[in-house]
């Protein structure tokens, strides 16, 4: 995690900014879907800065997790706090890319407008975006036809034409190659580098190891462990963790 | 039959001045009355296709159940509220054609609506997260949803044009078929067949046909274009 950096002026606006949204606090956090409890009281405890690999098995409930933390949903019973805020206050200073890219049925450079537009930002950003994620030259084409890779770095770019304070990432790079991954992976620890709070989820363990501060692994909807990244890889507490580490190692 | 056939073709390339005037006078009540449709008829579809209310399914069923209007009973509902004893009988629009793009666009608001409900209602489903991530205002969602849905409601919109330009029934009751005034190729079709002239009658026919057939294949190639670029 970064050490305090002596704060300049500008510094001091962007923590001055973050720390009304953070740290966040999640208390008791149940969710159920049909029936079935999806998480079963799920605590945690996220600091201002860095990035938080939540990591799991298939139907863990990591999805939906980041659901409620992004605002879209409410949970059933339990609590989730952004400083002083309830998500669904704060879902317009953060964004979201999905694992699979929901692009407009339009151009890349529309697309990214239709954020810009949305969020009343200034469109002249369009063109700094694309070049950020390599696109440029792919901005008048439609967008439903880029590669898997280019349909998620053009869902980043939208994410963060949005100027998010909070990034939240569900598996964006699950079947991309390698390049691609590598990628995304750059543009988010830039932004990640900008102070921007990422939570990020995968079953890439690489990934996890390139891009973690923080591991939160969830297990049959709750918190397994809750561990900095250079204790999780080298030895997780969890069985729950650890038989998926040496699981995933052995496959 | 042939011979009436013959004569058919003949008056269609000669560009018969009357002629002309009913295929341009159906055209212009069709269009009209699809436009109005659309606007409101989209609209309609757009809101029930987003929104969650009470009663939702009742409306589904009443838009459904209203795609089968009869021609005649909307004409008969119309005729009662344009002429002179009517509610609006003062507007003097019976035998008109307003009349006739009024008692169209009722016609094909219905079908315009249920069927735009569908696909957009469909696209939402698609769309609904990432919306709500970026915050849109119902209105942003209808604007987006409509615009990215724009090639599927040009079916939509073609569906109700047909059922429009097609329809007799209810045209003939507040238009009257008054020769150079609300004279319409259908309208003229039922009156020249009954008359026995049927060459004007096929003549017409097979105008409404190539009609048909050139915007159907015009919508069908936009949509193949737009298919090729994933916009559909
Ligand atoms: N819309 C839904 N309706 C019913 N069950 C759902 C729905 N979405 C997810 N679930 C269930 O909730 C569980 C957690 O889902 P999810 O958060 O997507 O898991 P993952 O950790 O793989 O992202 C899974 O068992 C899934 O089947
Ligand atoms: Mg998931």
């Amino acid at each position: 995690m970064s050490d305090a950096p002596a704060m300049t002026s500008m510094n001091l606006a962007l923590e001055g900014r973050a720390a009304a949204l953070l740290p966040l606090t999640v208390r008791d956090l149940v969710l159920r879907v049909d029936r079935a409890t999806v998480l079963d009281g799920v605590n945690l405890d996220l600091g201002a800065s860095g990035c938080t690999m939540i990591m799991g098995a298939n139907g863990a409930g990591k999805s939906l997790l980041l659901k409620l933390l992004h605002g879209l949903m409410p949970p059933t019973s339990g609590q989730i706090r952004w400083g002083d805020h309830a998500p669904s206050a704060v879902t317009a200073r953060q964004a979201l890319v999905f694992q699979k890219p929901v692009l407009l049925r339009r151009s890349v450079a529309a697309n990214i407008d239709f954020a810009l537009k949305a969020r009343g930002k200034d469109m002249a950003r369009r063109e700094a975006l694309l070049d950020h994620v390599g696109l440029s030259h792919k901005a008048d084409q439609p967008a439903r036809l880029l590669s898997g890779g280019e349909a998620q770095r053009l869902a980043l770019a939208r994410a963060l034409a949005t100027d998010p304070e909070v990034l939240f990432l569900d598996e964006p790079t699950a079947s991309l190659d390698p390049a691609s991954v590598l990628a995304i992976e750059r543009i988010v620890s830039e932004a990640r580098g900008r102070g921007v709070r990422i939570i990020f989820v995968t079953h890439d363990i690489g990934q996890a190891r390139r891009m973690a501060d923080d591991v939160v692994f969830l297990h049959r909807g709750r918190v397994a462990e809750h561990t900095a990244a250079a204790s999780f890889f080298p030895e997780p507490h969890s069985d729950a963790a650890r038989n998926y580490l040496s699981g995933t190692i052995v496959v | 039959m042939g011979e009436a056939l013959g004569l058919a073709v003949g008056l269609v390339l000669s560009g018969d001045a009357d002629l002309l005037q009913i295929v341009l006078l159906s055209l212009r009540v069709s269009l009209t009355a699809t436009a109005i449709a659309c606007l409101v008829g989209l609209l309609i579809g757009a809101l029930v296709a987003i929104g969650r209310f009470r009663g939702r399914n009742a409306v589904l069923i009443l838009m459904n159940a209203l795609m089968g209007l009869p021609p005649v009973v909307v004409g008969l509902l119309v005729y009662l509220h344009l002429s002179r004893s009517g509610p609006l009988g003062f507007l003097g629009l019976l035998y008109t054609p307003t009349a006739m793009i009024i008692a169209q666009a009722i016609l094909i608001t219905p079908i315009i609506a249920a069927l735009s409900r569908q696909v957009l209602e469909d696209l939402h489903a698609e769309y609904a997260e990432q919306f709500r991530s970026l915050c849109l205002t119902r209105w942003q969602t209808v604007q987006a949803l409509l615009w990215d849905a724009r090639y599927s409601l040009l079916t939509v919109g073609l569906a109700g044009f047909g059922r429009a330009v097609a329809e007799v029934g209810a045209v003939i009751i507040v238009g009257g078929n008054i020769d150079h005034l609300t004279r319409v190729m259908t309208t003229a079709i039922a009156l020249e067949t009954s008359r026995g002239d049927l060459a004007l009658a096929l003549a017409l026919g097979i105008i409404l046909l190539v009609i048909a057939l050139g915007v159907n294949a015009a919508v069908q190639a936009v949509r193949m274009t737009a298919a090729r670029q994933a916009y559909v």
